[in-house]
């Protein structure tokens, strides 16, 4: 770690302005995603900005849906009431991750904003273009068993990390952030993380100084059948190997409306468009399930070490939706698939 | 009566559930100082060159230190190191002494400077230039010029080297597999640190979270050209070792920064250093080769093991099992070791037992299942009474005892011979089972006992508590020999200014103290009962030694109970504020002691005929049972329930001994479905650097685990009748995990760790 400034934000207007004001300027939510990274000196920002005291830490209903504060830790948004009743695949996510303690330290925009867990990117001895852009990739024909199958670039195979983000993906959620002059932008959740292509350095499209503010999530008819599932090398405190948000509405036992998003197998939350394209107006069957699973996964390419996710990805999208159909949160919570 | 075995808490429990227990890195001293090491960056070649000039222009930098300008330190000479005591190294690699590099992150530099900080920012600004040679970084390549160990720690490494391959082809049955581990790593809580502290350049003191403070003090003194007696090592709570807290660089590295500053000095490793730079379990690739009659019974057993090391003479060595389990008329047991450019492997809980018993008993499963025999017959059947190789029986053994019993407490008679006959809902179910065992040692000890003459008792001896309970079961031992409780007894270990103690490694801390702490406690009461009996003012007064019994903090007249007198009256009629007595203890042919200066009175220590190895094989064994659940659709594998059955000779503590065995079990889980440290081969640097990365089990991961202890003390192995018992817990659980999975799926995973893509 090196030398910073430090300083303790008075409102989100202060905040942007500093960080607008230094490229080298960060703000800092929880810290559990920043301060790792610059004690492995991956990251070195010269100033930081805490953002934790800031007014963004409510959850509330707004019209239809329901707005979570972007300074709100981890912990209270799994917990809060609105969520777990009416997003219960939100919650699910959240505790799928980190561990209790994390969870408690972690803010909402930090958890979107976390960075990958690819071990190059944490080694500054080894090559990333990620952390040092056209150094090279070092897990393209490194050890990449926990790397993408879908979307990546020769540039870079990292995956995104967030549990969060997954079910945000599943949810259709919104980024609201605030930039410098008060400029306003609200970010479809799709569009807010990137795929790697020729410029892995940029996770998302957030920009130098913009603060999120809020993240919203619409109004929808899928707390009845969502689920969560999270496949990983131990049973909690640790990332995703694969991991699937699936809710849906059932009209009888055909699916009126479905979402699907993975995790751990792409630079951001993959949403399966093709599976609900595929499942959209059909029967809620293991067979279709599996087909839509197969559509899905057509488009993978594995790398050296990482073809058994293909397989896992698939079977994980089938697990989900029986998951989601048995009443997901509310039904079936198996605790050996949930740490 | 007896306190030894009594389940009681730990007596520095208290101090470490409220952070009162100081550990190393919490001794800080008046103008202390911060260290912060350079690592290498390449696996292999020279440092060309090295230009400090940035980072003496950083705040708080006080000094930089690299092979330019360190202090030379004596060089290596292994006989003159063996002499002196000082050859246990975990590398051979005396810190910059030269610009050669032989691994990725060996330490090349270290930055001194006012603040842990401080020191850590301006260590980035050090800029180095390296001629890079071509580093060997494959195993498989490198196996290609491996070498053959003559020698492992004293014994033959290779063991009837080609004699099994006739054997082998006309046995009736046959199985010949290869199992392969990966590296592990030990991770102890409590991360390795050193505050250094010199006066009069020729006193040094270190307070070194280390397994073995006359260890590292005879070595830092080797090395610093001191007397042995003027290094004083300073350990009094250690947050765990496993091996990997002996003696390594930043210990030596902290002492040089300290000397160069002329200030007190405080070093700590971070988790990614301990990646690298404090020893590792290495990977072994492991060929194991059964052949038996038509009715069962081995007639052979093959195990090579092929592994690597650097800068040590050191190898994993996986076949020692096989030296020791079942009755087999041959047996083979070889090695082949390349040497990597990696961080030089070292002792890890159960080092060779714990991968070698992962091979063995999974091909003795195989075994088992070509025969169509039960696992727990097979064993039986194969059973043996004396050390195989040396024809001596065991000092005590009851394995056929675990097996009955763990067999019983577990309802394995409910296990289908064919596998994938059992479910639960979506999950296959499956048992397992594997054998554990690890050697027995036992080395000489020496303890001294102080008693004041209010009664206190103070215990005294340089041995370690990594975690183990050393601390409580002394004063459990001290409480029975003396008759005094153990709230009256305090006891003083982790220094080396102590009576000298064996280092906490090769679980033989219980055995050599204790009995020296008895024989201490024995002079003590001999010499109370001496002023007692002399004095015509006690009523004791006159009778022999032999007629005088002991309890309750008093002596007694045995046949007349009614004629005692307490511990205190005896002392303060004598106007001794307290009386000591020390004891060294020696088993028959055990190891030496290695700071002859500290040896208690008399000098001449006759051995107490126990631990003859000419007469006994000494060795722990245990029988382990795991149950698993399967998910076909992702491999992954759940440990649902776990028995262990041991039998480690008489149990000092059922509730500490029960620990070790729970540690062992989980640390086994971890082995058998997540532990793994990869390497990249083009540059040889670990891609498995954290414990974010580096899986350990969490309490989801780790079953009600059930343990029971057979209890019957060893009546060869001391007056005590106590084994080791912190790595046999660890033996044997991923092969009955192995074992089980292939019970519930009928796949048989030969590579550790069974991570989900294996089953896939
Ligand atoms: C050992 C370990 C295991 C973990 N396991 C998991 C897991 O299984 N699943 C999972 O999902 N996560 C996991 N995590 C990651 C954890 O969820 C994230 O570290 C956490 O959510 C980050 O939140 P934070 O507030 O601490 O972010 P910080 O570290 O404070 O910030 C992260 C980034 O977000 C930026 N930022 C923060 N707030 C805002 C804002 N309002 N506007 C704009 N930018 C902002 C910061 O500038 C910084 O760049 C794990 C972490 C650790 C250390
Ligand atoms: S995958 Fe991405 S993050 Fe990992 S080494 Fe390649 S560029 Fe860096």
């Amino acid at each position: 770690m090196r030398a910073f400034k430090f300083s303790k934000a008075a409102d989100a207007g202060n905040a942007i302005t500093l960080v607008s004001a230094n490229t080298g300027a960060r703000f800092l939510g929880g810290g559990t995603n920043l301060v790792d990274l610059m004690k492995e000196d991956v990251m070195h920002p010269t100033e930081l900005v805490d953002i934790t005291r800031l007014k963004y830490a409510d959850i509330k209903k707004t019209g239809g849906g329901v707005q979570i504060g972007s300074t709100a830790t981890n912990s209270y948004t799994a917990n809060h009431e609105t969520i777990r009743q009416e997003y219960p695949l939100l919650s699910m996510a959240i505790l799928a991750g980190a561990s209790a303690q994390i969870r408690n330290m972690a803010t909402n925009g930090g958890n979107i904003n976390q960075r990958t867990r690819c071990s190059y990117f944490y080694d500054v001895d080894m090559p990333c273009n990620k952390r040092e852009p056209g150094s090279g990739c070092g897990a393209l024909r490194g050890i990449n068993r926990n790397h993408a199958i879908l979307g990546w670039s020769e540039k870079c195979v990292a995956v995104f990390p967030s549990d969060m983000a997954v079910a945000l993906t599943a949810l259709g959620a919104v980024v609201n952030v605030e930039g410098a002059q008060q400029t306003k932008r609200s970010i479809p959740i799709g569009d807010y993380h990137r795929l790697p292509g020729d410029n892995p350095e940029k996770d998302n499209t957030l920009k130098q100084g913009e603060f999120i503010t809020s993240i919203e999530l619409p109004e929808n008819d899928l707390a009845d059948h969502s689920y969560y599932l999270k496949i990983r090398e131990r049973s909690s405190y640790a990332f995703a190997l694969v991991s699937v948000a699936a809710a849906l509405s059932l009209n009888g036992s055909r699916i009126s409306h479905v979402r699907i998003a993975m995790g751990g197998v792409a630079h951001k939350p993959w949403r399966a468009s093709l599976a609900e394209k595929w499942l959209a107006g059909k029967d809620a069957t293991e067979e279709n399930f599996k087909a839509a699973a197969e559509a899905e996964l057509k488009q993978a390419r594995p790398l050296e070490h990482n073809k058994f996710k293909i397989a896992l990805a698939k079977k994980a999208i089938i697990r989900a939706l029986q998951g989601a159909m048995a009443g997901g949160a509310y039904g079936l919570h198996d605790k050996t698939d949930q740490g | 009566m007896s306190e030894t075995g009594k389940p009681i808490n730990r007596i520095d429990g208290r101090l470490k559930v409220s952070g009162k227990a100081t550990y190393s890195a919490e001794f800080n001293q008046p103008n202390m100082a911060y260290a912060f090491p350079v690592r290498a960056t390449i696996a292999k070649g020279k440092i060309a060159s090295i230009d400090d000039a940035a980072v003496k222009k950083e705040p708080g930098v006080l000094s930089v230190i690299s092979h330019k300008n360190a202090f030379r330190l004596k060089p290596l000479d292994i006989q003159a190191q063996m002499k002196a005591g000082a050859a246990f190294l975990g590398e051979n690699l005396p810190p910059l002494q030269s610009n050669i590099v032989h691994y990725p992150g060996q330490f090349i530099a270290v930055v001194v400077a006012e603040s842990y900080e401080q020191a850590r920012a301006a260590a980035y600004k050090l800029k180095v230039r390296y001629t890079v040679e071509k580093g060997a970084t494959d195993l498989k390549t490198e196996l290609l010029k491996s070498k053959k160990p003559k020698m492992f720690m004293g014994e033959e490494a290779q063991v009837n080297e080609g004699k099994a391959a006739a054997s082998l082809a006309s046995s009736t049955n046959r199985v010949d597999h290869t199992y392969s581990t990966p590296v592990e790593h030990h991770h102890p809580m409590e991360p390795h640190a050193t505050v250094a502290l010199w006066e009069n350049s020729d006193q040094l003191t270190l307070y070194d979270a280390t397994q073995g403070v006359g260890l590292t003090g005879t070595i830092a003194a080797y090395f610093f050209g001191l007397k042995p007696e003027n290094v004083r090592v300073i350990a009094p709570f250690v947050g765990g070792g496993f091996g990997c807290k002996g003696l390594w660089l930043h210990t030596l590295l902290v002492a040089m920064a300290a000397k160069a500053a002329g200030r007190p000095v405080k070093l700590a490793l971070t988790r990614q250093m301990m990646q690298t730079n404090v020893g590792h379990r290495a990977a072994t690739i492991q060929r194991v080769a059964l052949g038996t009659d038509a009715n069962g019974k081995l007639s052979v057993m093959r195990h090579h093991t092929d592994s690597y090391n650097n800068l040590t003479e050191f190898f994993e060595p996986s076949g020692k099992q096989s030296l020791v389990l079942y009755e087999a008329p041959l047996r083979e047991v070889t090695y082949n070791v390349a040497k990597l450019n990696r961080g030089t492997p070292t002792f890890m809980r159960a080092p060779g037992e714990t991968p070698g018993t992962f091979a063995l008993e999974s091909a003795m499963d195989e075994m088992a299942y070509k025969l169509k025999i039960d696992p727990v017959e097979f064993r039986i059947k194969n059973h043996t009474t004396k050390d195989p190789m040396k024809g001596h029986e065991f000092s005590s053994e009851f394995l056929l005892d675990c097996y009955r019993i763990g067999a019983e407490r577990f309802g394995w008679s409910s296990r289908n011979l064919e596998p994938r006959q059992k479910r639960n809902g979506k999950y296959l179910v499956g048992y397992g089972m594997a054998t554990a065992t690890y050697p027995a040692g036992r080395s000489a000890s020496s303890v001294k006992v102080v008693m004041k003459s209010n009664g206190d008792v103070t215990l005294l001896t340089a041995s370690i508590d990594i975690g183990t309970g050393t601390y409580t079961v002394l004063a459990q031992t001290a409480s029975d020999a003396l008759g005094v409780p153990v709230e009256r007894i305090e006891v003083k270990i982790g220094d080396s200014a102590l009576p000298p103690s064996p280092l906490a490694g090769g679980s033989q801390t219980t055995a050599s103290i204790h009995p020296a702490a008895l024989e201490a406690c024995k002079l003590l009461r001999a010499q109370l009962a001496a002023l007692a009996t002399a004095d015509p003012a006690s009523k004791l007064n006159g009778r022999k030694p032999e007629d005088i019994g002991y309890a309750d903090g008093k002596l007694f007249v045995t046949a007349d109970p009614n004629k005692a007198e307490s511990y205190t009256d005896i002392l303060k009629r004598a106007k001794r504020n307290e009386m000591e007595a020390c004891a060294t203890t020696q088993p028959i042919s055990g190891a030496g002691l290695t700071i002859p200066g500290a040896l208690c009175t008399p000098r001449e220590i006759p051995a107490d005929q126990n631990s003859d190895i000419k007469q006994h094989a000494f060795h722990s064994f245990g029988a382990q049972f795991a149950e698993v659940w399967v998910d076909e659709d992702f491999g992954t594998i759940r440990v649902t329930r776990f028995t262990s059955v041991q039998d480690v000779g008489r149990i000092m503590n059922e509730k500490t001994a029960r620990s070790q065995i729970i540690g062992g079990v989980i640390f086994g889980i971890g082995a058998a479905l997540m532990e793994a440290t990869e390497y990249d081969k083009r540059w040889g640097n670990a891609v498995v650097r954290t414990l974010a990365d580096y899986h350990v089990p969490v309490h989801l991961d780790v079953p009600p685990i059930d343990v029971h202890f057979i209890g019957k003390p060893d009546p060869h192995i001391s007056p005590i009748g106590a084994r080791g018992i912190g790595e046999i817990g660890i033996t044997g659980v991923s092969a009955a995990i192995a074992n089980a999975v292939f019970n519930a799926t009928g796949k048989r995973v030969r590579d550790l760790p069974l991570t989900p893509d294996k089953l896939l």
